[in-house]
């Protein structure tokens, strides 16, 4: 571990708690944009994390951006962060500018790629987009299209589109947009070498690993704590080896989110490693509802409140283990994969990942 | 509060890529023929002449000093060795135990004559170890041992039973975990170590055949057995403190989510070109938790390598890798329309079979799956 990445999750874990109490997590759930905490982490450098510094950004590894991000989850942190990061990375790998401020990608939620024609020196770009996150609060969506064949990416203003907001089950904005809007011949520029709907995708689906790694990290610690404090039949309990064990369980499946969160933060530094990826969100998937039930029971009732903080972690792990692909999407993908190496390939397919 | 954390594993190199594929081409000539059945039976398989041909390749003792016979290679290298074997299916158990924790032991915790005297044997695939530690009335709680070995001229005079000792009748050597003084108010004190020759007179060794009729297992009796004071391993009384120090080795390898591989494997061999989407579903699922176990089971390789004391993490592999190994039956069963048959030509039926009746025994050995998640909650602080 660097010197660099020390300071930086320090700086992460003061910026994010600080920023995330119980207040803020609500008043972000009702609606109320996070102002101060966004300000804060563009003046940390952490809004344009993979925008390379001589553009301007900090030029933080993939790895040292996806680690700022777990710890973003471990608060609940309610902002587009890991949007504004694709965003910036698509936009970047485009060289395009994105414009201060929030930024959100499309297509986020299916691969319907919204369609981009030549028009008068400029582009005309149509279509939908299902579930956009905080489409309604950017300052810019990357939108992921294609001229033909070519894999190219529009940065779109907000207030060009029809956005009918929606949410998930957290509260966080998820708005479906509807695509008709002139784009001048600068907003718009060829994808990153190797860069489609599908690498999207995986980097999203690594994104949302890291994040309910860093969700059920917090998960488990709130549990542990909740299971010393209340007391029944004489003894905390966490004196009981029936909750003793579930809280075991728990932890196995966070340190499991935690290594399989890492496996896709390596992949995607690296080569964007399919296998890799979709091992770690299919694994992170199963943690998030295994390790959300073990909580709800070990919190009996208050955890089920609005009382306690727990929902605001649990409810954001039952919404990102189906975003950019759910469990079964990405174990689909790796089952076809395997069948199609065939017997003699499936081990040395997942040593290589 | 502890969060567990499974530091990065150390990459693969050149070094580790070309050893692997050194292995590969020594197990595709060693395995040739060698049945799906047989390769079901992973680490439980044993077959000296095989542990020796390996021995000759350098592949047991590989992180041992070279001044005795080993390798002085990494932490990471042996565990290419060790996961392709059991990705294979090869016959390693005659060593599995010795290299795995009994030469460890040796060389941490023995004088200079026992190591000069048996790891080198070790090392050339000729000296098998098994473990004596469950007894009748002690099985998970192994401070409850009864096995006494009292003091008299010269060394110590044993008497008392092991029970469950897996190859207790091909081993050479023991090594044994029994009381030397008087059970006090501390449980843990007063326990020690022996290195003992199966041959030893006073010793019986006694099969105990498994419900699918393997001898997996032996009960070993001790009447007035006598051993010589430099059978002793480490000091008297650290017996608890040694024990432990085995555990993280023995619960964090890749032994302990690949055992089922070869159920997989034909699995996939039983579909062919059938694999719909609810069995790709399926299969990739568990093609995914072995990912992430593997990932944990190398970080945990690389603690050790770096001298630290894994015993909760190890813990966590072997609870996580163990219900894979058991869940994955299930899967594979409601997957494909076949009944098991320990008789059948068919090799998926067959590997079904006998994977079917081993899979209870992977959450016992090693550590029972409650005493697991007992050491789990300790490292959360519960207990």
């Amino acid at each position: 571990m660097s010197e660099t990445t020390d300071l930086l999750r320090d700086m992460a874990e003061r910026l994010f708690g600080d920023g995330c109490d119980k207040a803020a997590l609500a008043a972000a759930a009702n609606g109320e944009w996070p102002k101060a905490l966004w300000t804060q982490m563009e003046e940390n450098g952490l809004t344009n994390a993979l925008t390379p510094e001589n553009a301007g950004g900090s030029g933080l590894s993939i790895s040292d951006a996806l680690l700022a991000l777990r710890i973003s989850a471990r608060h609940a942190a309610p902002v587009p962060f890991a949007e504004t990061l694709l965003a910036s990375w698509l936009a970047a790998g485009a060289g395009l500018v994105a414009p201060a401020g929030p930024l959100t990608i499309a297509p986020a939620s299916g691969v319907d790629v919204p369609a981009l024609t030549k028009r008068d020196g400029g582009w005309r770009l149509s279509g939908r987009a299902r579930r956009v996150p905080f489409a309604r609060d950017a300052a810019a969506i990357a939108v992921l299209t294609a001229d033909g064949a070519m894999p190219m990416v529009a940065l779109v203003d907000p207030k060009l589109c029809k956005i009918e907001n929606g949410k998930n089950l957290a509260s966080e904005p998820r708005d479906d947009m509807v695509f008709d809007c002139d784009l001048a011949a600068r907003d718009v520029a060829k994808a990153a070498n190797g860069v489609d709907a599908h690498t999207l995708r995986l980097f999203g689906a690594a994104m949302r690993a890291n994040q309910i790694a860093g969700a059920l990290s917090r998960v488990l610690d709130m549990t542990v704590q909740y299971t010393q404090e209340r007391v029944q039949f004489g003894k905390p309990i966490s004196k009981f080896q029936a909750m003793q064990h579930n809280l075991a369980m728990l932890a196995a499946h966070s340190a499991a989110a935690n290594a399989a969160a890492d496996m896709a933060a390596d992949a995607a530094e690296k080569d964007m490693d399919e296998l890799a990826i979709a091992a770690a969100k299919t694994r992170c998937g199963e943690s998030a509802s295994v390790g959300a039930a073990i909580a709800h029971q070990a919190h009996g009732a208050i955890g089920f409140t609005q009382e306690h903080m727990l929902h605001f972690f649990t409810q954001r792990l039952w919404s990102w283990r189906d975003e950019f692909g759910k469990e079964s999407d990405w174990a689909l993908l790796i089952g076809r994969s395997a069948a199609k190496a065939g017997r003699e390939k499936i081990w040395s397919d997942i040593v290589t990942a | 509060m502890a969060q567990l954390n499974f530091a990065p594993p150390p990459p693969n190199t050149e070094a580790t890529e070309r050893l692997r594929g050194e292995v590969r081409g020594f197990l595709a000539k060693e395995l040739a023929g060698m049945s799906a059945q047989k390769r079901a039976s992973s680490w439980g398989g044993r077959d000296p002449d095989f542990s020796r041909k390996m021995a000759a390749q350098g592949w047991i003792g590989m992180t041992w000093p070279k001044k005795y016979g080993g390798h002085e290679r990494t932490a990471l290298e042996r565990y290419v060795v060790l996961e392709e074997m059991l990705a294979a299916g090869a016959p390693v158990g005659a060593h599995w135990i010795a290299d795995r924790q009994s030469a460890p032991s040796i060389l941490r915790f023995g004088t200079e004559e026992q190591r000069q005297f048996f790891v080198p044997k070790i090392a050339k695939g000729e000296c098998f170890f098994c473990i004596g530690m469950s007894e009748p009335d002690s099985g998970s709680d192994l401070a409850a041992t009864r096995t006494r070995a009292v003091s008299v001229e010269g060394g110590f005079r044993v008497n008392g039973t092991k029970i469950w000792t897996s190859g207790a009748n091909a081993a050479h050597y023991m090594i044994l975990f029994c009381r030397t003084d008087q059970k006090g108010d501390d449980r843990h004190a007063g326990v020690s170590q022996f290195i003992v020759d199966m041959r030893t007179p006073g010793l019986t060794v006694r099969p105990i055949y498994d419900m699918s009729g393997y001898r997996q297992f032996n009960e070993v009796v001790f009447e007035d057995m006598f051993l010589p004071t430099s059978a002793l391993l480490g000091n008297q009384g650290d017996g608890w403190k040694q024990v432990t120090s085995e555990l993280a080795y023995e619960r964090s390898g890749p032994d302990r989510f690949l055992s089922t591989f070869t159920l997989l494997i034909e699995g996939f061999g039983m579909l062919a070109n059938r694999v719909d989407d609810r069995a790709a579903i399926a299969l990739g699922r568990i093609i995914a938790h072995l990912m992430t176990l593997r990932r944990m089971s190398r970080s945990i390789a690389g603690m050790l390598q770096r001298g630290e004391d894994p015993a909760t993490h190890a813990a966590v592999v072997k609870e996580l890798g163990t219900s894979l190994e058991q869940e994955m039956v299930e899967v594979m069963r409601l997957l494909i329309d076949a009944e098991p048959d320990g008789s059948s030509n068919n090799p998926y039926i067959a590997v079904l079979a006998h994977t079917i009746m081993s899979a209870p025994s992977f959450s016992l050995r090693g550590g029972t799956r409650e005493i697991l998640r007992g050491m789990i909650a300790r490292g959360l602080g519960l207990r």
